[in-house]
């Protein structure tokens, strides 16, 4: 079929409806390694403009780390660069068997199967746990690429409210009658930068005889006091039944992702998961490099003590300068504006004081809880993050927000 | 339908879709999905608890964000496919 006019001026249409709801999502160049530091063209056909990165899920300062470029030139030497194969016809390398292991001893699980991303083993998993006589009972803000995977599955879907046990546990009894129940939660939650009580979910899941499954993207590499995620932190290594993770942020941070947990669930991944079967897996030189990352870390703490030094400092530094951020203890830091239109503004005037964060409002949050979401990165230094707070406190004195919390900056700007 | 019916889908909704400390009110015009209350993704769920609460089956077709996005819009919705 030709590609018609009455296509045209509907996908026009529809482009055009995103740009009038302010939602139209733009590009910007950066003409430099990802790092703390970057060199940025915005917009487009300006002139380079140097400045701090404060929006990377860069968490451990390893996505140029110069260990880990020399491990990916060195893998790309000794394996190549594509594999032109699945896994399970000619796609597999020692290398890929080698880095499966090492993922399985940092993060304490008896097996793990890589995939593309972690939004492919999100696609995955569901299908393959479960079916229509079993029950999904996910967390209601879990990440966008769970949601797609619960679509795949014909299980039932039940959610509760955000990190609210009372409210899972009604789910658990509602639902006694399944096979299978599944709790799902992101370890560390993307927007807010909470974590998921995991203790608490791994007793629920005991008492009513559920599995538990954990997206640990946000957490893999520094929560914990040896960074294996959020099962580490909340002293559960070994009660999560599965856990998906990516290789794409604070591991490296090119791409891949994995799932790893009982040993039969990934063996039947291995057999059944759609995006394992039909997909290429991670190449080489991605495999080679997150190898040397896990061997980096598991060496010492020093970069997720480093993160951990520098997110207190940046959220004691930010609470004292007046401006509204979510409390807790991740590196994942939401200065709080609720209105859209100022999360924007906010972020434009940043931006023009050298430091690159990005407003987030409804729909990727909830209505009225637009925000500017920071994220702290082993590789900024002091005065980066001397520099940023100094930016915020200037920006928000403009906007006079300092000082202000959330009814009195919604007096101001309205929702 | 009558108030009782009403009165039920609203309690539902404040229930299990806002928090005890929100300040949100919900009466049958309220905007659920377009507002917020209710994500596209927990509206598989009000699905589910209205067809077995009233023993109906809305088709998935029928089940749109705008169909969904009030009580008034949802007991319209009910009452098409509630066997009479």
């Amino acid at each position: 079929m030709a590609y018609s006019n009455k296509a045209k001026s509907f996908y026009n249409g529809e482009l055009n409806s995103i740009r009038q709801g302010g939602l139209f999502k733009e590009e910007r160049y950066i003409e430099s390694p990802q790092a703390a530091n970057i060199k940025v063209e915005y917009p487009l056909g300006a002139p380079q403009k140097q400045v701090l990165n404060f929006c990377a899920n860069n968490y451990l300062g390893l996505s140029s780390h110069p260990e880990v470029v020399k491990a990916a030139h060195d893998g790309l030497d000794a394996r190549g660069y594509g594999m032109s194969s699945v896994r399970f016809i000619c796609g597999t390398q020692d290398i890929h068997n080698e880095l499966e292991k090492k993922l399985t001893e940092f993060l304490g699980t008896e097996d793990t199967i890589l995939f593309p991303s972690c939004m492919e083993a999100n696609a995955a998993i569901f299908e393959v746990m479960l079916d229509k006589e079993d029950a999904m009972i996910s967390d209601r803000l879990v990440h966008a690429s769970i949601v797609d995977g619960m679509r795949l599955s014909k299980a039932q879907l039940f959610n509760y409210k955000h990190n609210n046990m009372s409210h899972l546990e009604e789910k658990l009894q509602e639902t006694q009658n399944c096979r299978f129940r599944l709790i799902i939660t992101d370890g560390v939650f993307s927007m807010d930068g909470d974590l998921a009580k995991l203790d608490e979910i791994c007793n629920l899941a005991e008492k009513y005889d559920a599995m538990v499954m954990v997206d640990d993207s946000h957490a893999s590499g520094f929560i914990g006091k040896t960074g294996r995620g959020t099962h580490e932190h909340f002293g559960v290594m070994g009660r999560i039944d599965a856990i998906t993770t990516t290789l794409g942020k604070a591991l490296g941070g090119a791409t891949g992702g994995c799932v790893s947990g009982r040993k039969e669930i990934v063996d039947l991944c291995r057999q059944r998961a759609r995006p394992y079967l039909f997909s290429n897996t991670v190449p080489p030189v991605v495999v080679a490099a997150s190898i040397k990352v896990i061997d980096l870390i598991s060496k010492t703490t020093e970069r997720r003590d480093k993160l951990e030094r520098n997110t207190k400092y940046f959220r004691e530094k930010m609470t004292k300068a007046g401006l509204d951020i979510k409390e807790g203890e991740t590196p994942i830091v939401p200065v709080m504006l609720y209105n859209a239109k100022l999360a924007q503004d906010v972020a434009r005037d940043m931006y023009a004081e050298g430091i690159y964060v990005i407003g987030f409002f409804f729909p990727v949050v909830a209505q009225g809880q637009a925000r500017i979401r920071t994220q702290i990165s082993a590789d900024h230094e002091m005065e980066h993050i001397d520099k940023a707070v100094a930016a915020f406190t200037k920006v928000g004195a403009k906007y006079n927000i300092l000082g202000k919390k959330r009814d009195e900056i919604i007096a101001m700007y309205g929702l | 339908m009558s108030e009782d019916v009403k009165k039920m889908i609203i309690d539902y909704v404040k229930k299990e879709y806002l928090e005890e400390d929100s300040g949100v009110d919900v009466n049958e015009n309220t905007k659920l999905i377009s507002s917020g209350i209710v994500d596209s993704f927990s509206m598989v769920s009000l699905k589910m608890f209205l067809e077995k609460k009233f023993q109906v089956k809305i088709p998935d077709d029928k089940a749109t964000p705008e169909a969904f996005d009030s009580v008034n819009n949802i007991i319209k919705l009910l009452n098409d496919f509630t066997k009479t």
